[in-house]
């Protein structure tokens, strides 16, 4: 890529600060968002994560000013702009089904924002061009949307919200719509284009790997609530509770008896099963919930120094996932445990697994465990 | 159905639904393997061409077509050209060459035409505001479509008093100081026009419609992202992909509009001002007894619709006319 390119396609105007303090939106009496505080600095990628009706694509529909507000403010530096019409915003915006003009020619797509604002001719057609190249789409300029593949036409919308110059790009779930292999290069694609143009980028997400491998910090949200902001890394290894664990991937979350606490470590243990854990979550009573990843799970060998640690299942299921196999098995109680192993093991096997105390995360007992 | 069992075993007509249909292909390869393996059988090599049992479904719809429509269309041409005296083109001459009969194409273009442009330009601003899901659409909807269910005595009979000189709309005016006198509004040409948009309205209304509802409400919202105003938006996103639906919404109601006959009694002025064709072909059959110049208007009506239709649909043919990503595309 040309330094031109990068120079014509960043944003003019930069900004120290999105705030979105205490932003609300209500639907008739049901409460979509849910005083949303957060504050997003000039640069960030920032992912909105959590499933379906989170209240995700509503805040990032206030945020382009598509749905009012009922409740907040949203703050650009010292402006406030949540009284804007989207329009008058200066954000790109990139939709989950593109939302491509069907009657405009690709370039005419893409220049659709400049056209808006009265870009002279000989600068547009240089911005169009560079925005094209940008995403590898010269040589479609001239076709119509609807002559263009998926992944060509996600190319677009994206191409069409940078060509602006945006001071914050909105993504609503953009590859939502594309198949796995093009997803993971559209993904890569997005956050070059991120890093290369200084972009400040607001992705919506309902996938975890998405949000993990492109966001400098995870916005997880739950019913219109945020359950926890941190950065990829301390969403992934550090859940606040079990229900960002179990979007974060800890597919064991075991409700089991206290046997004893010390410190910051606390024993759990039923008959077949018994786990040394790190608590998250303070809590009191005699049952507690651990959450473990599958793939923190090792093989227990005689001697190993977990002859205390260790879960003892029937193997009941065996993926393979080429280094690794994914196996379902059951305790003698009768839990269900995912875990991911090296060792090749067989359905009817009774093994031992252990995981180590730094990476079994016992929250208080109130929180969800999908049973 | 009953017919094309012909190839398969009779003995099982209550067959489960599908079954029928994995089967048929059966019989075919037994009645011809002499034709040898490379070339599949004739059934398979029809079926790839579109052609197979489900084109009976066709039948009813062709066969009403022919009865109906085509033989009586084919009669009515050669009866116009079978005319009492004169060379086959008699009736034509005698109807250009007439400006009592020549001058009905004018009278009735001046009706149909800002009839159907009306009721095409007046639905676009509601049905933009009707897309989407609200409260009451169902009810507003059926109120502006109510005047289709009223036949078009009723409109007439409602137009004669409410337009009439003692009328409301008249009386409301004379009131408000706004005429000193009642305007003519029926037994001439405003009767008849309004006459029109009242019945075709909700016709028009219903298709521009779902025309609307057809546009993917997020090119709007992805429009405005990109700094567009609400105008911009209509103008830019909307209209465009609008401008197809509504050039079918005209040339129907056109159409519709064009062979008024009762209202142009009704509530015109049949003898001069609003004589449209279809009077005209009118007197000529029942009042003259003379079916071959009936004939001849009837067929010039046709031709001057093709005519407007064809100009139109040119204009059409220049737009994009695909997708609009909506439900209903």
């Amino acid at each position: 890529m040309s330094g031109g390119v990068v120079e014509t396609v960043r944003p003019r105007d930069g900004f120290h600060a999105l705030r979105m303090e205490g932003v609300t939106r209500r639907f008739g009496s049901a409460v979509a968002l849910n005083d949303l505080n957060l504050t997003i600095k000039g640069g960030e990628f920032i992912a909105l994560l959590g499933p379906s009706g989170c209240g995700k694509s509503t805040a990032l529909n206030c945020l382009a000013g598509l749905l009012p507000l009922s409740g907040g403010s949203i703050w650009l530096d010292d402006r406030r702009i949540d009284t804007l019409p989207p329009e008058r915003r200066g954000f790109g915006m990139v939709f989950q089904n593109y939302a491509l003009f069907p009657h405009l020619s690709v370039r005419k797509n893409v220049g659709f924002g400049l056209a808006i604002r009265k870009v002279p001719k000989d600068e547009m057609r240089r911005r169009v061009d560079e925005a094209l190249k940008l995403v590898e789409l010269t040589e479609h300029a001239d076709k119509l949307p609807g002559q263009l593949s998926g992944g060509q036409q996600q190319r677009v919308a994206i191409a069409r919200a940078i060509v602006i110059r945006p001071r914050l790009v909105l993504m609503d779930e953009p590859l939502s719509n594309l198949d796995a292999k093009l997803r993971l290069q559209m993904r890569t694609e997005i956050r070059r284009l991120h890093q290369s143009l200084g972009l400040t980028t607001v992705y919506v997400t309902h996938d975890q790997e998405e949000a993990l491998a492109l966001a400098d910090r995870i916005v997880v949200l739950r019913g219109g609530r945020v359950d926890q902001v941190g950065t990829p890394e301390q969403v992934y290894t550090d859940p606040v509770n079990t229900y960002v664990a179990g979007f974060m991937g800890y597919r064991n979350l075991l409700r089991l008896p206290v046997v004893s606490r010390g410190g910051d470590r606390a024993v759990l243990a039923e008959p077949g099963l018994r786990l040394t854990g790190t608590v998250r979550e303070e809590f009191t009573g005699e049952a507690a919930i651990a959450a473990i990843r599958p793939d923190d799970f090792r093989l227990a060998r005689g001697g190993d120094g977990a002859e205390r640690d260790g879960v003892r299942i029937t193997v009941e299921v065996v993926e393979f996932h080429g280094r690794e196999v994914a196996v379902e098995g059951v305790t003698e109680t009768g839990r269900v445990i995912h875990c991911r192993l090296a060792e090749r093991v067989a359905p009817g096997d009774t093994i031992d697994v252990y995981a180590p105390p730094e990476r079994v995360l016992v929250y208080g007992p109130g929180g969800e465990t999908g049973e | 159905m009953a017919e094309p069992r012909t190839a398969s075993t009779p003995s099982t007509p209550a067959a489960a639904p599908a079954r029928p249909a994995e089967r048929a292909p059966e019989p075919a390869p037994a009645g011809a393997p002499a034709s040898g393996a490379a070339r599949p059988p004739l059934r398979h090599r029809l079926a790839e061409r579109g052609i197979d049992r489900m084109l009976l479904l066709l039948l009813p719809a062709v066969a009403t077509l022919i009865a109906l429509f085509l033989y009586p269309m084919l009669y009515g041409v050669g009866l116009s050209l079978q005319p009492r005296s004169g060379g086959i083109f008699a009736n034509y001459v005698a109807f250009f060459t007439d400006p009592y009969q020549s001058g009905t194409v004018w009278k009735t273009m001046r009706l149909a035409l800002p009839a159907a442009l009306f009721n095409v330009l007046a639905s676009v601003p509601i049905a933009y505001r009707l897309r989407g899901r609200f409260r009451g659409k169902r009810l507003l909807t059926a109120i502006l479509v109510l005047p289709v269910t009223l036949g078009t005595v009723l409109v007439a009979d409602g137009i004669l008093r409410y337009f009439g000189p003692r009328g409301w709309f008249n009386r409301v005016l004379l009131e408000l100081g706004l005429i000193d006198e009642p305007l003519r509004l029926i037994y001439n040409y405003w009767g008849v026009l309004f006459s029109l948009i009242i019945t075709g309205f909700p016709f028009a209304f219903l298709l521009v419609l779902s025309y609307m509802s057809g546009i993917d409400p997020t090119l709007e919202r992805a429009a405005a992202t990109l700094g567009a105003g609400p105008w911009q938006r209509i103008r830019r996103i909307t209209l465009p992909l609008l401008a197809p639906g509504l050039a079918t919404t005209f040339i129907l109601s056109f159409v519709l509009a064009f062979s008024v006959f009762p209202s142009a009694n009704l509530v015109g002025e049949p003898a001069d001002e609003t004589r449209v064709m279809a009077i005209a072909a009118y007197q000529a059959a029942f009042e003259k007894y003379d079916y071959t110049m009936a004939s001849t208007i009837a067929v010039l009506m046709g031709a001057f619709e093709l005519v407007v239709i064809a100009l139109v649909l040119l204009w059409r043919g220049r737009m994009y006319t695909g997708h609009t990503g909506g439900k209903g595309a």
